[in-house]
């Protein structure tokens, strides 16, 4: 499912707003979670999950074209961890055969 | 430590777009459910400039109870995962932490 998709199912299961109000909705929701997660805020939503942030230390890579190694300054990214419902709903539709 | 909620989500909703309370709130919790039901039905979500959740079978494989040293398979079971775009991967990298770290 991509976001079109998911925009048109939200609008199709409520009857107040137009799909041009779900889509404006939709695109503030995921603006103000990817600016919570840019300021160093975590995101809890209990029965979906959580959004944090991973440190990844400095470390030397390679350039893969020429085998020159650089210095990679440490940085931040983005984790998820599943929630109790979403983990437990998922299991049962491998349960149910799909 | 703050942490956003559905309610903070659901505030801006209100806010921004003039949403009612209710509407806002309905709007947000759709959103997650949506998700969810996607992911039950084994179906990956693709948000761009967000990130994809993706799903992954694994089988069963050997474990031990941390306690007691017993040896207890871990049954096979589905897991969602994330993956970050592109886009929220570069504006967190920016991001330099609470300290000069």
């Amino acid at each position: 499912m991509t976001k079109s998709e998911l925009i048109e199912t939200i609008a199709a299961h409520q009857s107040q707003l137009s799909s041009k109000d779900v889509e404006l909705a939709i695109k503030t929701i995921l603006e103000h979670m990817s600016q919570a997660l840019a300021t160093g805020d975590r995101i809890e939503i209990r029965g979906f999950g959580s959004f944090s942030l991973h440190y990844r230390e400095p470390r030397r890579g390679r350039n893969p074209k020429t085998g020159d190694a650089v210095e990679l300054t440490g940085k931040y990214v983005p984790h998820f961890k599943p929630g109790k419902e979403l983990r437990e709903r998922v299991n049962l539709g491998l349960q149910a055969g799909l | 430590m703050t942490a956003l909620t559905k309610s903070e989500m659901a505030e801006r909703l209100f806010e921004e777009l003039g949403l009612n309370k209710r509407e806002a709130k309905e709007i947000v919790e759709l959103f997650f459910e949506e998700i969810r039901a996607c992911l039950e039905e084994n179906e990956q979500v693709k948000l761009s400039g967000f990130g994809n959740f993706d799903l992954r079978d694994k089988s069963q494989r050997p474990g031990r109870n941390p306690k007691t040293g017993e040896e207890i398979p871990i049954s096979a079971r589905r897991v969602v995962t994330f993956r970050p775009g592109q886009k929220l991967k570069a504006r967190v990298e920016a991001y330099a932490g609470t300290e000069s770290q």
